[in-house]
């Protein structure tokens, strides 16, 4: 058996090869964007795979395919999950042809998410299985495991995974890929089945029900919920990436360790319970299984101990232990050395040629009030911008701008959104605008891709996920045809236009689209000549300074007159946009004669 | 067999992740449990980077507790001092010594430690520290991104790995027409660290 280290998010994309998975879908977010990534890049041949415009039409297609008999995946982050759930809703009742799992990749500790929220629940509310993996080898096996539950059961199964299980890597041992079906039959006609109408679907309702008890028994003496019995005086219930955590911060501990985390096994809890002392829960964010174990009339310890918030990693575990009283002295644990001066942070910033730095610099200086979205140009609310005043969830900003409108908000008020973000659920949003004759600018800020979380393909773009040729969905007609009247299309890279563009939009009486178009730095492989400041003429006003722009930066020499640092550019960094060369008001700006930029950083 | 941790720091679009993957290769290779915890999204615009590295006979977690690690591989200063409060006083520290200023000094208020305020930090954190001037080594060889392979070969002289297994993990994942120029850089790294180790 070949011996390989994974990426918790390449062992799923891994287990989906070994589960005779054909067809994957999903929307890109992290910490999930790299299973299909993988698949679409390692498995080509034997699966499918594509992004589709949002995740919940990820899911209805993974509904079609897998009523259609094939092995089906689909991927979502945490919030992508709410997006999802209308569809997984019905497919409980459907059930399916071909297993079907629904990977959701968890965010505590918020690296790159709006909130906090547990995916679990999502479980508990759907009434399916749910299989939480602690490392990459237990993320492979789960989509083996899940998906001969979802033919076993005749049910969706939810795997959900952390960021820290997503993004770690530890050692796989890979397995064969069994034998698929190369064609399918005839589409299955069975109306009261796959056709959730109430009459229906009503009739489906207990079928579901005792799915979920044939489910909880079986989850008794499934292979991966076992106890590994040590001390008697302290037992813990753990599953997930925070098991292995506690394995270490408590080694003297027995240990329930729940590979399936819905429904549970009572009598393995109850049995487990019974044989230690004092028995607490650890889990991250919420008390799911706390709760459900309390329920159960067991005395239980969690979140009393353990906060609802932020991750459980061996540190925190440590500390809480120790003011608990549950570990004496942190065992084998050495003193860390405080750091003693404080040290500038180094937060993320706009690329250097990010086409988005234009808008932001006259949203900036124009002061009106931006509804913002989900994409890089979220970092438009840092400074030196601070241009944004809102921002939720993908698509939010252009109903908030029309909420903004309505309310009667006295000055001209934008929204921004990237071309992905748009397609995803910005456009029902665009058209409740132009129907119920909103006023507002809803700038479409098109970078050619889904660029913050990978530089995924999208209807925008003229290639699939799998290489494939695709067309090219244009802005322009596509808003028309949507009936907005007033749209224009300008270059990002020309700080002229974007201005004159904002001005024109903002005048219009009416919903109005401004399209700012301009390839992202990371895709812009033409090479062009990078810039320097001619130190003679700066005069150190600090306007190209306010770009942003992480190749600009303060020189040693000064402005005689004002004592100011004048501005120098890092030849290494610049990729020659010409932003700052258009906004430096005595032309101190220039192309450098002595260095081209490569384009292939 | 005891456990090894390792935090690999740098700056987004360093090359740091590159460098923790090929080190918790070499450690599988080396016949070790390998476990290895990243941060990654928008972090990788420009952010910064730590990547936790660990060896052992059986690892359970793949994030190590402060005061736990063995070893710091830090492809710029500023970054290697947030590092500190992970070491422990037998700790040893591989730096580059190349600074990247971040946004908030470049363009902004915020000031960036001196060299002898990183050198005393790092010093009074762990037991032996190596400094490198990977970047000026890598431009000497004629690319600026084989600082990070600078950096490997260099860190490796410090591990009781053989060179073959590492040469081989670093190889491994290069596109054949640059071999040579990464071999080279592999090799300039094991030299750097014996000077840094007699001056
Ligand atoms: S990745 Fe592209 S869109 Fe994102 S900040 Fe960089 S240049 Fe801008
Ligand atoms: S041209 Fe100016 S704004 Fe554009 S990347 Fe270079 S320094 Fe930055």
């Amino acid at each position: 058996m070949n011996k390989v280290l994974l990426s918790g998010n390449e062992a799923i994309a891994r287990g989906a090869y070994e589960a005779g998975v054909q067809i994957a879908t999903g929307y890109p977010g992290t910490p999930s964007s790299e299973i299909l990534a993988t698949i679409a890049k390692k498995y080509k041949d034997e699966i499918y795979a594509e992004w589709s415009t949002n995740e919940k039409v990820a899911m209805d297609v993974a509904a079609g395919a897998a009523y259609s008999g094939r092995r089906t995946m689909v991927t979502a982050k945490q919030v992508g999950m709410n997006v999802l759930s209308d569809a997984l809703l019905y497919t409980v009742y459907t059930g399916i042809e071909a297993g079907l799992v629904v990977i959701t990749a968890d965010d505590p500790g918020m690296f790159s998410s709006q909130n906090e929220q547990d995916n679990r629940w999502y479980a508990k509310l759907a009434k399916i299985p749910l299989l939480e993996p602690a490392d990459s080898q237990e993320a492979k096996d789960f989509v083996v495991l899940g998906i001969g539950l979802s033919e076993e059961f005749d049910t969706p199964v939810l795997i959900r995974t952390t960021m820290r299980v997503s993004h770690s890597k530890s050692i796989v041992l890979e397995g064969e890929r069994p034998s698929v079906p190369q064609e399918v039959g005839p589409f299955v006609r069975n109306q009261e089945k796959y056709v959730c109408t109430a009459m229906w679907a009503k009739k489906r309702h207990p079928v579901v029900e005792q799915r979920l008890v044939n489910l909880a028994r079986y989850a008794e003496d499934a292979p991966f919920n076992h106890v590994e019995w040590a001390e008697h005086s302290l037992g813990i219930i753990a599953s997930g990436v925070t098991y292995m955590y506690a394995r270490e911060v408590f080694p003297q501990a027995s240990f329930l360790k729940l590979g399936m985390t819905f429904p549970l096994p009572e009598e393995l809890i109850r049995s487990f319970a019974d044989g230690v002392e004092k028995l607490i829960v650890i889990e991250e964010l919420d008390p799911f299984l706390e709760e459900q174990i309390r329920a159960m009339g067991i005395n239980v310890i969690g979140k009393e101990i353990f906060p609802p918030y932020d991750e459980l990693l061996p540190d925190t575990l440590t500390q809480l232990g120790l003011e608990s009283g549950l570990i004496d002295e942190a065992k084998g644990m050495t003193h860390s050395v405080t750091v003693p001066t404080e040290l500038p942070a180094r937060t993320p910033v706009l690329c250097a040629g990010c086409p988005h730095r234009s808008t932001y610099y006259w949203l900036n200086k124009m002061k009106m009030p931006v509804a913002g979205d989900i994409g890089c140009y979220n970092l438009g609310c840092l400074p030196p911008f601070n241009a944004q005043h809102t921002m939720g969830c993908m698509g939010a900003s252009v109903g908030v701008l029309h909420g903004m409108s309505i309310a009667g908000v006295p000055e001209h008020a934008v929204a921004t959104i990237g071309d992905s973000t748009f397609f995803h659920s910005g456009m029902p949003a665009l058209l409740n605008m132009v129907h119920n004759q909103s006023r507002g600018v809803v700038i479409i800020m098109d970078n050619g891709s889904t660029a913050m979380t990978g530089h995924q393909d999208n209807p925008g773009t003229d290639w699939t996920l799998q290489g494939k040729d695709a067309p090219h969905v244009e802005f322009e007609p596509l808003v028309r045809a949507m009936g907005v009247e007033k749209v224009l299309t300008v270059n990002a890279f020309d700080i002229g236009e974007v201005e004159s563009g904002l001005n024109e939009c903002l005048a219009y009486d009416g919903p109005s689209v401004l399209i700012t178009e301009g390839l992202c730095a990371q895709l812009d492989r033409t090479p062009k000549p990078s810039y320097m400041v001619n130190p003679d003429k700066c005069i150190a006003c600090g306007a190209c300074l306010k770009l942003g722009c992480p190749a600009i930066v303060k020189a040693d020499k000064v402005d005689e007159k004002t004592g100011n640092p004048k501005a120098e550019i890092d030849p290494g960094l610049c990729v020659g946009c010409d932003i700052c060369r258009q906004v430096c008001p005595v032309e101190a700006i220039q192309i450098s004669k002595d260095r081209e930029t490569q384009g292939d950083r | 067999m005891k456990n090894i941790s390792f935090l690999v720091a740098g700056v987004g679009g360093q090359g740091t992740l590159l460098a923790s993957d090929i080190l918790a290769e070499v450690g599988m290779e080396a016949g070790y449990d390998v476990k290895k915890s990243d941060v990654l999204g928008l972090a990788v615009r420009g952010g910064s980077v730590l990547s936790h590295v660990r060896w052992g006979e059986k690892v359970a977690s793949p994030v190590v507790r402060k005061g736990d690690m063995d070893y710091l591989l830090a492809f710029e200063p500023l970054e290697a001092m947030r590092g500190v409060e992970f070491l422990h006083p037998k700790s040893i520290v591989l730096c580059n010594t190349k600074a990247m200023p971040p946004i908030t000094v470049s363009g902004g208020s915020e000031v960036y430690p001196t060299h002898e305020q990183v050198i005393r930090v790092l010093q009074s954190a762990a037991a032996t520290v190596h400094f490198v001037d990977a970047s000026a080594e890598a431009e000497r060889l004629g690319n600026l991104k084989v600082a990070n392979v600078v950096m490997l070969g260099a860190f490796s002289t410090l591990l009781d790995v053989p060179r073959k297994t590492w040469e081989g993990v670093v190889l491994s994942r290069i596109p054949q027409k640059y071999v040579a120029l990464n071999q080279n850089a592999f090799h300039t790294g094991c030299t750097v660290v014996k000077r840094s180790q007699l001056s």
